[in-house]
């Protein structure tokens, strides 16, 4: 480090920024290319059926399978709107 | 029993043409015969890298269209007896190379080689997956910059399950080149260290080949950075192909050169 460097706002380093995007970009096009065919149809349907009583938009809903030795899991987020959690 | 590796990296620009010309020459320089195959139909450029584009008579499509036969297409290197290099056509285009023609090219030239190195071109299409088909070990060329990482997790991807080995229910064996590193914008956090991209692609680290003038320098003449044994990225390279052959070498050129005082004073 430099002298000037002292001077100079502390903001996290663009390449630890760079990271942390590789991480979940990776990991979503890992489930999307390598992942079971019928998951972007099992998203879509879930849409549907949620949609039948709130409403949220494509990327509330978010799958994720993760594989754990012999076990799979389907992990399903769902992000409701504000006025519909009360 | 012949080895076939492919250099692969989904980006282009990477270095993927310049990593089979050096470890091509690399292998050759170690004794074993080798034959570096240029994939990228219609965009030849390996015969650039290697200084023989003005002896190029016939090509690879020649052969696997069966118009030549591979004695008359195989060019042998200017410095090296035993190291060949097989050029791309620069007319044709990608789909005129098929699953049965490249194998029986394969196959005739395992009877003659140690290591049959096949330059992969960009993309995921037909090029190169022909190149990557075949491939019993495949080198992921990485450069420390997010659109590579991301493109070379995809092309893993693809080694692991549309390579004939993977249908067969093998596995390729992979191996990560981290190439056009710059040891000085790492330690700024500029750019992603060999630790973060190792970590997201998961793949075992090879070699890491610093940015260098000598890699211009080395295309500019058509000769392969290897046989520039002063250089870093050269050494780089010489390091990266020991360890293939199964040598113990450290990792070099990962830390920034230290600086003097008044550098590390004003910066820069």
């Amino acid at each position: 480090m430099s002298l000037m460097d002292l001077f100079r706002k502390e903001e996290p380093s663009t390449a630890s920024v760079a990271k942390e995007r590789l991480r979940v970009l990776v990991a979503h096009d890992r489930l999307r290319h390598n992942g079971p065919d019928y998951l972007p149809q099992l998203q879509q349907e879930i849409l549907a059926v949620i949609r039948k009583y709130v409403h949220i938009d494509d990327q509330d809903v978010n799958v994720q399978l993760e594989h754990q030795g012999n076990t799979s899991v389907l992990e399903l987020n769902v992000t409701l709107p504000e006025e519909a959690q009360d | 029993m012949a080895k076939v590796i492919v250099i692969t990296s989904g980006k282009g620009g990477v270095g993927k043409t310049t990593t089979s010309a050096a470890v091509a020459t690399a292998l050759a320089l170690r004794g074993h015969r080798t034959v570096v195959i240029d994939f990228d139909v219609g965009l030849r450029n390996l015969d650039l890298v290697m200084g023989c584009e003005r002896r190029v008579v016939y090509d690879f499509v020649n052969v696997v269209q069966q118009e030549a036969n591979l004695k008359q297409a195989l060019i042998k290197d200017k410095k090296l007896d035993n190291l060949f290099i097989l050029p791309a056509s620069q007319t044709r285009d990608k789909d005129a190379l098929t699953i049965d023609g490249v194998e029986r090219v394969l196959n005739e030239l395992k009877e003659t080689f140690d290591y049959i190195v096949c330059d992969s071109p960009a993309g995921i299409e037909h090029g190169a997956h022909m190149a990557l088909y075949f491939a019993e070990e495949a080198i992921v060329v990485t450069n420390p910059e997010v659109s590579s990482v991301r493109d070379s997790d995809r092309i893993i991807g693809i080694l692991q399950s549309k390579s004939r080995i993977a249908e067969q229910g093998g596995t390729v064996k992979e191996h990560l080149l981290l190439t056009r590193y710059n040891p000085e914008r790492v330690a700024r956090g500029e750019m992603l260290s060999v630790t973060d991209v190792e970590e997201i692609l998961a793949v075992p680290l090879l070699g890491v080949i610093p940015e260098s003038e000598a890699v211009l320098k080395a295309s500019n003449q058509g000769v392969p950075v290897v046989h520039d044994s002063d250089s870093d990225a050269g050494q780089a390279y010489e390091d990266a192909v020991a360890r293939y052959l199964g040598e113990d070498r450290p990792h070099r050129f990962l830390e920034r050169q230290k600086k003097g005082f008044l550098q590390r004073v004003f910066g820069g």
